[in-house]
């Protein structure tokens, strides 16, 4: 089974929701995610974040629906981690 | 997942609080000073059929409530619009499915709605006496004078309200509306007689 365990995503997003309203929403995703957010630049209208998620089995398609939900977008993927573990 | 999106929603509607109660202060007044016009206008033009000044006071609160209810929805459906219009340069993509883009579309209904009821409800209830009055067909005390006492009364309570938001003394606060009804009424008078 192979499952994502780390993901650094660069993320440009409106003001609103701020950083800690935003990391919560990432974080309501599953029970064990650790997320890090990291404000890289801020415009008149925008920011722009670099997100670090780590959890067990991160859900790459939930965790961009929120993120598109939340009036964000993912720029794009810098960082992955992916683990294989043979099914037992 | 719903829950985190309706959450979101939700702190955009909050954040909308202070727009709708500044609405709500505005027209909220408006009515109430309107139909304290009309009501001392009947008083002190010896009015006797109760019924001709409840029908043009709701005449009044009607329209009140419709040019409340349309005017703070066009004006706000077009500032929300423009502000996501310009979120969306910002972000170079399309925000109508996100938080943004239904906050822009139930705002400008929910800023109306308290924009429409505020004098329309502060009317009713200035207007409660007259209501009453033509019921009973009985009264101690002329339905017009306890009209304008409620119709005091509820603009002493919107000035009590506005000291508690600016955290400025309540009384006041409460005095300096109150003042202004009272120089309405003597305006209206002066030029009644």
């Amino acid at each position: 089974m192979t499952t994502i365990r780390k993901l650094v995503l660069d993320i440009l997003k409106p003001h609103q929701p701020n950083a800690i309203d935003f990391c919560l929403a990432l974080a309501s995703v599953g029970n064990t995610y650790k997320i890090n957010l990291i404000v890289s630049e801020v415009d008149e209208k925008t920011e722009t974040i670099v997100v670090t998620i780590k959890a067990p089995d991160i859900n790459f398609t939930e965790i961009s629906a929120i993120v598109q939900k939340m009036g964000a977008s993912i720029h794009s993927i810098d960082e992955v981690e992916v683990r294989s573990e043979a099914v037992q | 997942m719903s829950y985190v999106l309706d959450t979101h929603l939700m702190l955009h509607i909050l954040r909308a609080q202070n727009i709708a109660r500044r609405y709500f202060i505005t027209n909220g007044f408006d009515g109430a000073l309107t139909i304290l016009g009309m009501v001392t206008g009947f008083y002190i033009s010896g009015m006797t059929d109760i019924s001709i000044a409840i029908s043009a006071c709701l005449g009044a609160t009607i329209a009140l409530f419709m040019s409340g209810l349309s005017s703070a929805y066009l004006s706000e459906k077009a500032e929300r619009e423009k502000e996501l219009l310009e979120l969306e340069q910002a972000l170079i993509r399309d925000l109508k499915a996100s938080d943004y883009g239904k906050a822009s579309r139930y705002l400008p209904i929910l800023i109306a709605l308290v924009n429409g009821f505020s004098p329309l409800v502060l009317s009713l209830l200035i207007l409660s006496p007259l209501f009453l009055a033509e019921q009973i067909n009985f009264l101690f005390v002329s339905p017009f004078i306890n009209s304008i006492l409620i119709a005091l009364f509820c603009i002493f309570l919107l000035g009590v309200f506005l000291g508690k938001i600016s955290h400025t003394f309540w009384l006041w606060s409460g005095l300096r509306t109150l003042v202004i009804a009272i120089i309405t009424i003597i305006i209206i008078l002066f030029f009644g007689h």
